[in-house]
């Protein structure tokens, strides 16, 4: 089946992340397609390369970092979103003069807008949901 | 993307206090765009997002309620509130904003419809596409 995820809240605050890291990876190992996974609200903050949990504990961003790498993810962070809670790219954070090294978009992320949402919705045979 | 699926956003929290009901709305008018069979649902707390007369320069948080009244520009043309939700939370159809659309005879309608919670699991059922927020 062609799926397509949906992140709305942020790391550790809430469990959404996590639960939709775990259906993906699963989803993957029985062979599902993932077509995009889209972050919305504040799950934008999962793709900030600047967390730093303690080492005994799940890095929630790196998981997804990984996972995307190994499995080809598309991982999409709403442009909206991610403006309002400083979530940048190269191209981000040089047009807003945020300044060189600004850019803090994790590994395997990319920003994009609003209509990837839906387009998902679109083209998946179902669109999941993970939010409170 | 030919073909033409059913989205229904759902919204179950309050205007303020979360940016849930801003950016849901976000959603839907960039994916008015995309020419899909959209409608609209509000239930639990997200009843409170139609309520008229919203005023927030207390809260100092821009007041994005107008922008459901355009909705019909958007071709948005299906709002389902629902009933027990409202009388839930002491209120009734009254207290809602007016949400228009033009009907093929240039004439506007409502675009609300109160319907009850059996309904709305109906409605629910029957999309392709929900997305709650």
């Amino acid at each position: 089946m062609k799926l397509a995820v949906v992140v709305n809240e942020g790391p550790y605050t809430h469990q959404a992340s996590d639960t939709a890291y775990q259906f993906t990876k699963a989803a993957l190992e029985k062979g599902h397609e993932i077509y995009r996974v889209f972050f919305y609200h504040d799950g934008v903050n999962n793709a900030t390369r600047l967390t730093v949990p303690p080492q005994d504990e799940r890095n929630v961003q790196k998981n997804w970092s990984e996972l995307a790498e190994k499995h080809g993810l598309d991982m999409v962070v709403c442009i909206a979103a991610a403006q309002r809670r400083g979530i940048l790219d190269d191209n981000e954070a040089k047009r807003h003069g945020k300044g060189d090294g600004a850019a803090n978009i994790a590994p395997g992320f990319r920003i994009s807008g609003l209509g990837q949402l839906i387009e998902a919705g679109i083209q998946a045979d179902r669109l999941v949901v993970f939010g409170d | 993307m030919s073909d033409t699926k059913r989205f229904l956003y759902v919204n179950r929290k309050a205007p303020h206090g979360t940016v849930y009901a801003l950016e849901s709305l976000e959603v839907v008018l960039i994916g008015a765009a995309f020419e899909q069979d959209v409608s609209l649902a509000f239930l639990d707390d997200g009843v409170f997002q139609l309520i008229k007369k919203q005023v927030t320069t207390g809260i100092g948080v821009k007041n994005f309620a107008p922008t459901y009244r355009a909705l019909g520009d958007y071709d948005v043309k299906k709002v389902f509130v629902e009933r027990e939700s409202l009388e839930e939370r002491g209120l009734s159809e009254d207290d809602l904003m007016a949400i228009t659309h033009e009907n093929d005879d240039e004439e506007d309608v409502s675009s609300v419809e109160i319907v009850d919670r059996a309904r709305m699991a109906e409605i629910m059922a029957a999309q392709d596409v929900i997305l709650s927020f």
